[in-house]
């Protein structure tokens, strides 16, 4: 592990950035011998303001839909050119990996391209300004999904990605989480050994989208997994090898929920405390299937 | 200006047009290939991909993409890297693609990408017309347009030298009419593997995606520096006005073949009327030229190989002191009632001392053979201007009112 950030400081996250934590991760696990590809997106915008840069490490960022497919080409011509031993790494967020960019990283997956994307699920489109992605959970309160008179917030359950990569024969997909780093850079160190196409989901609570305090992002990532609602596991080849227990942890999901702007409406609006009741269910569901 | 060329009948080969592009491409030994398939490109991938199946394509990865729109994006990953990269499409495929093609060109990635032009939906049509390419003609992407197979199999080992020029460093679509040229037998030199390797340098760039010297690439750029990146890019165009010179002259000093660098000539020397046109009905212009020459008919061909960059100087200098100039165009721009060749060459002759009247004629569209009679009747049209002036500015040709 190496003890300078190969993502350099000066960059124009908020103060208790999800991305800029996940990025440090991500390379911290990678090694600086790797191409990073980032589709567009805060981490983007924050990290490469001309003709300023912060990633120490060469990067590329082409547009919002296609890091899949940029990531392809840059892992053939490495292959082509004969440059054995670099790495290649997507980093995106939610909008980009599980809406816009999932046909591009749908066919990268299927053609088996040597690489690791990471997915910086932070649950929303935060660039744009807090717009409902399928990785807004149920019940959260968005621009675009704003709690009502007559609404809940977002009224689909978040789409299951991980479950989607494994679907196609990925070797290795690992959910991750802000307040695990250390099992997020063995996660990803693990995954760019790995032949073939590899995927990391990392839960990435955003200061500003979700409304907490700068200094809490990490202790909103831990009650996540500490619910049930965000559970951390690893899929080899199919199959679960390994799950993080919460054991005696655990919380109920009230914990999680109040402690988010995005989710206030559940604990003042008639009708709440049957919507926090189906977030239970979904918690409790996750703890029984993965065995948490 | 038109230099003669002498075909080595020996060398010799009757193949289809696809096949002389693929081989073409082979030659140019690209490193990254990635193309999804679409009528009527498809022949130009199928034996792009017997020939990586047989080995003969060394150091190259081909990627079987899942759209254009992928197609052209794993190129902006591999040339970044500094692989030569190579695709082909045509019409829904590059329209699809067209978000990338401003990207590619923003980021200085010369690649190279055959277009077998073909018409756009709806109603969906696979036959040609221009509409796909003059459609993407503000995306940074020099476009060149083929006459015949064996150009088109030339200008690809041309285009990647155009385009991969320090100077330049602009992506390159070479245009060929779907399955006019696409999918034609005709007798041609196939490119010689020995010459294009003395011709086109192997691909270096200045600046890549390498661990050892890490650079951010697609930064972005607010509005104090975006302007200045838009300028680059268009000095970079005006820049491959004289490369697109330059290389066909070099070409044809090595390969002894010449169809014209950004445009080329026949019969204008004493013309009154010029035709201006692009791409493959080329061919049928000069046989109906040198018909009317022989009822002393001044008509002559200002073939436009080059629409991007648009050649207006070398326009100029052939339209100067006719008498009158008609340009055919397989496009229309909707809400103008003209095509494009037709309205760019109109625009650059205002604000100059040139004074010639210009009519334009949209043709051809959805694969409408274009006879010998409907040209005959246009240069009849275009001497009636020369009599008594312009009538009819643009108009359709062949029009079935009938239908409409």
């Amino acid at each position: 592990m190496k003890s300078i950030s190969l993502l350099a400081p000066g960059h124009r996250g908020c103060a208790g950035c999800c991305d800029a934590m996940a990025a440090k991760f991500t390379l911290m696990g990678a090694g600086e011998d790797c191409i990073v590809v980032s589709p567009t997106g805060c981490l983007e915008v924050m990290t490469t303001p001309y003709p300023e840069t912060s990633w120490d490490v060469p990067w590329i960022h082409s547009l919002f839909e296609n890091a899949g497919a940029v990531a392809s080409g840059i892992e053939a011509a490495l292959k082509a050119l004969g440059k054995q031993g670099t790495k290649v790494i997507a980093m995106g967020g939610d909008g980009a990996t599980m809406d816009i960019g999932l046909q591009a990283l749908s066919g990268a997956f299927e053609r088996g391209h040597n690489f690791t994307y990471v997915c910086i699920d932070n649950e929303a489109y935060m660039n744009t300004g807090v717009q409902r992605s399928a990785g807004t959970p149920y019940g959260a309160s968005t621009t675009t999904s704003p709690a009502g008179k007559v609404s809940f917030g977002n009224p689909r359950l978040k789409k299951n990605m991980p479950a989607i990569m494994v679907a196609h024969g990925s070797p290795y997909v690992a959910t991750t989480s802000l307040a695990y780093p250390k099992d997020m850079i063995a996660k990803v160190k693990k995954a760019t050994e790995i032949e073939g196409p590899t995927y990391i989901h990392c839960h990435a609570p955003c200061t500003t989208g979700w409304g907490f305090d700068t200094s809490k992002t990490v202790e909103v990532a831990r009650m996540a997994v500490q619910t049930g609602l965000w559970p951390l596991y690893e899929v080899e080849d199919g199959k679960v090898t390994k799950v993080r227990k919460i054991g005696a942890n655990k919380k109920p999901v009230e914990e999680y929920l109040k402690m988010q702007r995005r989710f206030k409406h559940l604990f003042t609006m008639e009708g709440g405390a049957d919507e926090i009741a189906k977030i239970q269910a979904m918690a409790d569901k996750n703890i029984e299937e993965f065995g948490l | 200006m038109a230099r003669e060329t002498k075909m080595d009948k020996q060398k010799m080969v009757v193949v289809e047009g696809s096949y002389a592009v693929a081989n073409a491409v082979r030659v140019c030994k690209p490193n990254v290939i990635s193309a999804y398939p679409i009528t009527p490109q498809t022949h130009i991938v199928e034996e792009l991909s017997k020939f990586m199946a047989d080995g003969e394509i060394p150091n190259c990865e081909y990627i079987n993409v899942e759209s254009e729109f992928s197609a052209l994006s794993a190129l902006v990953g591999s040339s970044a890297v500094g692989a030569r990269s190579y695709s082909a499409t045509t019409s829904q495929g590059l329209e699809l693609m067209h978000e990338v093609l401003f990207n590619v060109a923003g980021m200085r990635l010369p690649i190279v990408m055959t277009v077998a032009n073909r018409a756009v939906s709806a109603p969906i049509n696979i036959w040609n017309d221009h509409q796909d390419s003059i459609s993407q003609r503000d995306t940074g992407w020099i476009q060149l347009y083929a006459e015949n197979i064996q150009e088109v199999s030339d200008m690809t080992a041309q285009a990647f030298k155009i385009s991969e020029d320090r100077d330049v460093m602009m992506p390159c679509m070479t245009c060929m009419d779907g399955f006019i040229l696409s999918h034609v037998y005709e007798p041609l030199v196939l490119l010689e593997q020995e010459i294009t390797d003395e011709f086109l340098p192997p691909f270096r760039p200045e600046r890549i995606l390498d661990s050892k010297n890490p650079l951010t690439f697609g930064a972005f750029a607010d509005p104090n520096i975006y302007t200045e990146f838009r300028y680059q890019q268009e000095r970079a165009m005006q820049n491959a006005l004289k490369k697109i010179e330059d290389t066909a002259n070099e070409f044809y000093d090595m390969y002894g073949r010449h169809f014209g660098g950004l445009i080329d000539e026949y019969r204008t020397e004493d013309a009154d009327i010029i035709i201006m046109a692009m791409g493959s009905i080329i061919g049928t212009i000069k046989d109906v030229i040198d018909r009317l020459r022989e009822r002393n008919v001044k008509v002559g061909l200002l073939k436009v190989r080059a629409f991007r960059p648009f050649p207006a100087e070398a326009i100029m200098n052939v339209i100067r002191d006719v008498k009158v100039v008609v340009v055919l165009d397989k496009n229309i721009s909707l809400g103008m009632n003209a095509g494009a060749l037709f309205i760019e060459t109109k625009s650059v002759l205002y604000n100059t001392d040139i004074d010639v009247p210009v009519i334009g004629y949209m043709m051809g569209q959805g694969g409408r053979d274009v006879p010998m009679s409907t040209i005959e009747k246009i240069i009849s049209d275009a001497e009636e201007v020369m009599r008594s002036g312009i009538k009819i500015e643009s108009q359709f040709t062949d029009l079935k009112e009938e239908l409409v």
